[in-house]
């Protein structure tokens, strides 16, 4: 299989070749051809661009084309077509309850996110592997399963289900229920990003404070969380990007009522099954510039704080 | 940190309430499935405007299409339908079974087994019809590349079995075996069973897989309006099958919510000449045809239609057909 994959990507990597045979024409080649010692660390130059080159046709097939393909459509039908596609009534409530799922899940998953990694990296206690198995199970579940096990639970037929109705409670094919799947699929998020930083920082700060009067809040707020706090933005960034995008686990629980339990994802489903391609493109796009804000937004915290960066990773 | 999530929290309880506010407003679930997009939300507004000139509270009808099957399920699980309108008499039947929230009796309390509009099934070729497709015979013949979806999965799906199956029958009279031989056959040039019939129109349409379409008239037409006329052709068999996809009322649902009286006058409107017209312009064969733009019922084809109860109902064919280790397992195999 794999030596299949590599075989079928070398005609890819055509432009490659082709780039390191022009290279043999330029002039900062020659002292080289004089002795055939080059640095240990250096690749041959054939194998230095193949691989480059490889990753850069994987990068565009994967990625980029896909990401011009979902603009490309959307705005095939003119720019018109796609600003009433995007301010359709239902589209409008799409986005806004994706926007309200992503609001309760994220800040749900960021408190609960600090509390399991700091428990786990400041304490000892026992069970402390199963807890961090059972914080990455969401990861191994198929989304499907879990939005399967909540209406096994809530819907009409589950356990809860009769004593819910009884006292008139929603949860299955409504926002709760749509909620408690989101904060499901996105569990690990946050506290993934926090265990290994906290636990490469071990407890010698706090220990520190804390010898010196601090109180346990204080100590928390002033020296635990200024340690973590980019990584925690990440986690934040990434829970939220995933919170959004989220479509198995919703799908099963929302009952696809149009205009009240459909999120983008759904309605981008939606559009298309109903032959409206650049209308479900055009969706499709306001859910992809959410992820390149997602990522841009990362990407300049990153740079605006690569000093600290460096210091709190410590690499 | 927490002065600054302060305001975010205070922002989504309040947009909690707005939206629990919202849902508190009155409106009315109609459960459907997936082909009846495009009619039932010209149905709709039609309804909410002959509701309030009647001078009853404005309602909104709130819709929620998928696959007949899946829907079913969802409505089991407590999806608050005041109304199904699904594709196969065996998942209102389903829900009637599982929570008792519709009676067991419920086809025949509206007109023709609780069928507003039927369909039949037809076949959609590529322009030209370039493989010249003309009966369920041509299916078989040569390299022709046949696309239906899962009958397992999909309602659409059986009604295209039985259909072959009818003409099958029709054509070697008696003779089971050979009904079977033909069958294996038709089903030995299908390359791909979605789950669905829009997942089926869409590999044949979008992805260009396949030289029929086996498909809902209804869908057949839509797919031709929606997708350029230019590009496929609808061809009419010899016999196909009526397909009948029923209404009902969900009393134990409505009348929790309130909303019996408007989800009855809901099913009875559909009877109406103005939702007969809308059921033929959405290319769904009316229950009157006489309320129907006589331009629209010439898209309809007279063809010899065999129906459900020809099979001694779904309560009898849906085991036999397509159960577990029905006919439908014994004469397909996954092509490999």
């Amino acid at each position: 299989m794999e030596r299949e994959g590599i075989v079928r990507a070398l005609p890819i990597a055509d432009p490659a070749s082709a780039a390191d045979r022009s290279l043999a024409a330029d002039p900062a080649r020659k002292p080289r051809s004089r002795s055939t010692w080059h640095a240990p660390t250096t690749e041959r130059p054939f194998a230095k661009w193949l691989l480059i080159g490889v990753a850069l046709a994987f990068l565009a097939v994967f990625l980029v084309m896909p990401l011009v393909v979902v603009f490309v459509e959307a705005l095939r039908a003119g720019l018109g077509d796609y600003l009433d596609a995007i301010t359709d009534p239902d589209a409008l409530a799409a986005i806004r309850l994706t926007l309200l799922i992503s609001v309760i899940a994220v800040p749900a998953n960021l408190v609960f996110g600090l509390a399991a990694a700091w428990s786990i990296a400041k304490f000892e206690f026992k069970g402390k592997s199963f807890l961090i198995t059972l914080i990455d199970l969401p990861f191994s579940v198929s989304p499907v399963i879990a939005g399967l096990v909540f209406v096994l639970l809530f819907g009409a037929q589950g356990s809860l289900g009769p004593w819910l109705s009884g006292h008139g409670i929603k949860i299955i094919f409504a926002v709760p229920g749509m909620v408690l799947a989101t904060i499901f699929v996105t569990f690990p998020f946050v506290a993934r990003e926090l265990i290994p930083l906290m636990q490469e920082q071990g407890a010698g700060d706090e220990e520190a404070a804390i010898s010196l009067g601090a109180s346990g809040f204080k100590t928390f707020w002033l020296v635990t969380l200024p340690n973590v706090r980019w990584a925690l933005l990440y986690g934040v960034l990434l829970c939220n990007a995933r919170a959004m995008g989220e479509f198995g686990a919703v799908s099963v629980v929302s009952g696809h009522i149009r205009g009240v339990t459909d999120t983008m994802p759904l309605h981008v489903e939606i559009l298309y099954n109903e032959y409206s391609y650049s209308a479900a493109f055009a969706v499709a796009s306001i859910l992809a510039l959410l992820a390149l804000l997602t990522l841009g937004l990362k990407s300049l915290l990153e740079w605006r704080n690569a000093e600290h960066l460096r210091s709190t990773r410590g690499h | 940190m927490f002065r600054r999530f302060a305001p975010l929290a205070a922002g989504l309880a309040l947009s909690l309430l707005v939206s629990s506010t919202a849902i508190a407003e009155a409106a009315m679930l109609n459960v459907s499935y997936d082909p009846t997009r495009e009619f039932y939300r010209d149905f709709n507004k039609a309804f909410e405007a002959q509701w309030t000139k009647d001078g009853h509270q404005a309602t909104e009808i709130r819709m929620s299409h998928g696959g007949s099957g899946a829907q079913a399920r969802a409505v089991i699980d407590g999806l608050n339908a005041d109304v199904v309108t699904l594709a196969l008499q065996a998942d209102i039947d389903a829900i009637a079974k599982k929570t008792g929230k519709i009676p067991a009796d419920w086809r025949g309390q509206l007109p023709d087994n609780n069928c507003p509009y039927t369909s039949t099934i037809v076949f959609l070729v590529r322009k030209g019809n370039p493989k010249h497709i003309k009966d369920w015979d041509d299916l078989t013949k040569g390299d022709v590349q046949v696309i239906t979806p899962n009958p397992k999965t999909s309602g659409g799906a059986r009604w295209n079995f039985l259909a072959a199956w009818a003409y099958a029958q029709r054509k070697y009279p008696g003779d089971d075996g050979k009904v079977k031989a033909f069958m294996t056959k038709l089903y030995q040039h299908v390359p791909v069973l979605d789950t669905g019939a829009r997942g089926s129109t869409n590999t044949f349409v979008h992805r260009g897989i396949g030289d029929v379409l086996i498909a809902w008239e209804n869908e057949a037409y839509l797919a031709l309006q929606k997708l350029g006329p230019g590009e496929f052709e609808i061809v009419t068999p010899s016999i196909s099958i009526k397909a009948e996809p029923p209404v009902a009322l969900v009393p134990g649902n409505a009348d929790k919510d309130g909303n019996a009286e408007v989800a009855k006058a809901y099913l009875n409107y559909l009877y109406s000449p103005v939702a007969q017209k809308l059921a033929a312009k959405h290319f769904f064969r009316p229950f009157h045809p006489d309320d129907a733009d006589p331009e629209d019922m010439t898209r309809f084809k007279t063809l010899d239609l065999v129906t459900i109860d020809d099979f001694g109902g779904w309560a009898k064919a849906q085991p036999h057909f397509f159960g577990e280790g029905g006919v439908f397992d014994t004469i397909y195999k996954p092509q490999q």
